[in-house]
């Protein structure tokens, strides 16, 4: 039997299906207010900005995938930035650079480590835990570095500033690698543990699914994440700042949401997130291209969110309505 | 033999009277001195009711269930912190009005936030926290990078002052005890707050017994921007000036101290007393670690550290082995 490709069965399954309509509908708009966009150059910086919020929305979505949340990825991220900016110094050798990235995802690991411990095995509450650990995290990231400096060697943040391998944004390279291994992760045994995890802890317990290993195992992930979006943000930025981390938190809660994923675990992928922290970043351009007065700014970026966020909802109710 | 328990609000309490005993021993603390010490523990009492009442709409969506949760409270403080400083203008006569005003635009984003959940079926945090964006900017434009205004004398009066010259208790504090008794009556004494830990607990059993839920959620997230929208009223008349950063620094605090108090963040177990204990806390951390003169990095790691041995303590859930 064929099946209809109906407008539940495409939301249904597949999550990622609006949040690509959002982010095509977002490029076209940014198309339009900056036509260069599409140029190598322009392309590449702005792709090289966009980075660290995918790489901590596809952490973040492993976690809300599995049924929790870390409100302390923005802390990791500013950890490494610190680790960065004072050991390796502006003029540190490349061996010391690729030591101390080691290093960092190690650092990154180990914080997500910490909060699993305390969510798996200590059975505390996810959101109030990480966020107890984010002041830990922040508070280690200013006690590593009180005031902005430091840095890391400038041939070295170029590597991730302009190289465009094949005339393609590194980003690009970084993006398909994650997506090839999430489809591959998802089609293994841990996938259908995550999903299971996510979706009811409790039927996955009964049905001998190792419920605690894997909520360890989603923190661990999204603390690697952090760390490499953390390393990300200090190649873009070339220095150090203990607060460079503070803002990002929120916003790849709400990448994972406009991609897709549900809140409560269970439903989703990384495709969809991925896309959110496109449509988010994408969105921002949109802002300061549009010349929008400067008083109105963050207004007008709240109420577009608020605005993408409402659509599938306000879809739902006026087919509920029609029915 | 029954298990020995202690109820998370009494163990809060004793938790925070235990720490201000200790805070004694510090080197620029009271010392042996009671009147100091008596003085210290009241002012440390007068800063939490803030964060107190913001906890309390915190604590009602909390409850709700359903990740019900609050992240527009700080914004909309800031916002009526700065609707209030901008409408009393120093005249007495329009504090009644700025406290309406007040309550109406809280209630009205709580509104929004809970049409939002209920309808557009958005997960609470997300809902509000996009809110908390649209507010926030909102109030830079109306702000415009200054406004003009003034608290009213009795505002001052009332709240920051002690209630008469012989008791020196802020009025700040009556007004919480009156206020947290409201509260116990609205959570444990009305159809409301029965209905509210009835959806906490179980939405469909809930429904199936006749509650209606849809506009339980509306009124539940229209009565946490009301109380936020009060928070903000209380809030400018203790500090007498506004910025536009007022609000926020109490949000994350204000789940937190809800967390402290032993209200499940699950839904349907939770008391309005355990989240004033955890306000008393929480701001008694806060100022210690400030009194005690420490760097910005190593205060926030003592308290995250301390927030986290704190929810160790009781805010572990059900093993899933029963």
């Amino acid at each position: 039997m064929k099946r209809r490709l109906t407008w539940d069965f495409l939301m249904v399954r597949y999550p990622a299906f609006f949040p690509l309509i959002l982010m095509i509908l977002s490029i076209a708009i940014n198309l339009f207010l900056q036509p260069k966009m599409f140029d190598r150059e322009t392309l590449n910086s702005n792709m090289r900005v966009f980075l660290p919020l995918i790489l901590l929305a596809v952490g973040q979505a492993i976690v809300l995938l599995g049924g929790g949340i870390d409100i302390s990825v923005g802390g990791v991220v500013s950890i490494v930035n610190t680790i960065l900016a004072t050991r390796v110094g502006l003029d540190g050798s490349p061996e010391k650079m690729w030591q101390f990235v080691m290093i960092s995802l190690l650092v990154g690991a180990l914080a997500g480590a910490i909060n699993g411990f305390f969510i798996a095995y200590l059975r505390l509450q996810p959101i109030i835990t990480t966020y107890a650990t984010s002041f830990l995290y922040a508070g280690l990231a200013l006690f590593i570095l009180p005031n902005p400096g430091g840095g890391i060697p400038s041939n070295i943040a170029n590597l991730y500033r302009t190289s465009t391998p094949l005339g393609l944004p590194l980003a690009f390279y970084v993006i398909a690698i994650l997506l090839l291994i999430w489809f591959y992760v998802s089609s293994t045994r841990y996938g259908k543990y995550l999903f299971a995890v996510g979706g009811k802890a409790t039927a996955a317990y009964e049905t001998a699914v190792p419920v605690t290993r894997m909520q360890f195992s989603i923190y661990v992930i999204s603390g690697f994440m952090a760390a490499l979006a953390g390393i990300a943000i200090t190649m873009l930025s070339g220095s150090g700042n203990a607060e460079i981390g503070g803002q990002m938190t929120l916003n790849s809660i709400t990448a994972v949401v406009i991609g897709g994923n549900a809140f409560s675990g269970g439903i989703g992928g990384v495709a969809g997130p991925v896309m959110g922290a496109m449509t988010l970043n994408l969105i921002q351009n949109i802002i300061s291209f549009a010349h929008i007065n400067t008083w109105w700014e963050t207004l007008a970026k709240a109420l577009i969110i608020v605005l993408a966020l409402a659509v599938p909802g306000i879809i739902n109710l006026i087919r509920r309505r029609r029915a | 033999m029954r298990r020995f328990t202690i109820s998370p609000p009494v163990a809060a309490l004793i938790l925070a009277i235990v720490l201000f005993l200790l805070s004694g021993f510090l080197p620029n603390s009271y010392g042996s001195d009671v009147k100091v010490a008596l003085s210290q523990a009241t002012n440390i009492l007068r800063l939490s009711v803030f964060l107190g009442v913001i906890a309390a709409g915190q604590t009602l969506v909390i409850i709700s269930g359903f990740e019900g949760i609050d992240l527009s409270a700080g914004s909309i403080v800031t916002l009526t912190a700065i609707l209030t400083y901008v409408m009393v203008k120093g005249e007495n006569n329009m504090v009644l009005p700025a406290i309406l005003v007040s309550l109406v635009v809280g209630a009205l984003i709580g509104l929004l936030n809970g049409a939002g959940i209920t309808f557009l079926k958005i997960s609470p945090f997300v809902m509000t926290l996009g809110m908390s964006g649209v507010v926030t900017g909102a109030i830079i434009i109306l702000n415009h990078g200054n406004v003009s205004g003034k608290v009213a004398p009795i505002m001052t009066r009332l709240i920051a002052r002690p209630i008469s010259p012989g008791i020196p208790i802020p009025g700040a504090i009556v007004i919480w005890i009156i206020f947290g008794v409201l509260m116990w009556l609205l959570l444990e004494r009305t159809t409301f707050g029965k209905n509210l830990f009835a959806i906490g607990v179980n939405r469909v059993t809930a429904k199936l017994s006749g509650v209606n839920v849809t506009g339980m959620n509306l009124a539940t997230y229209s009565l946490a921007g009301l109380l936020a929208g009060f928070g903000g009223f209380l809030l400018v008349g203790n500090t007498g000036v506004v910025l536009i950063q007022l609000g926020q620094p109490f949000l994350f605090p204000s789940i937190a101290a809800v967390a402290v108090g032993g209200t499940l963040l699950s839904g349907g177990k939770g008391s309005y007393w355990g989240s004033m204990a955890g306000a008393i806390v929480l701001t008694l951390i806060t100022s210690l670690l400030t009194t005690m003169q420490m760097p910005d990095s190593v205060r926030r790691m003592v308290l995250g550290g301390t927030l986290l041995i704190l929810i160790s303590i009781y805010g572990r859930q059900q093993a899933l082995r029963q």
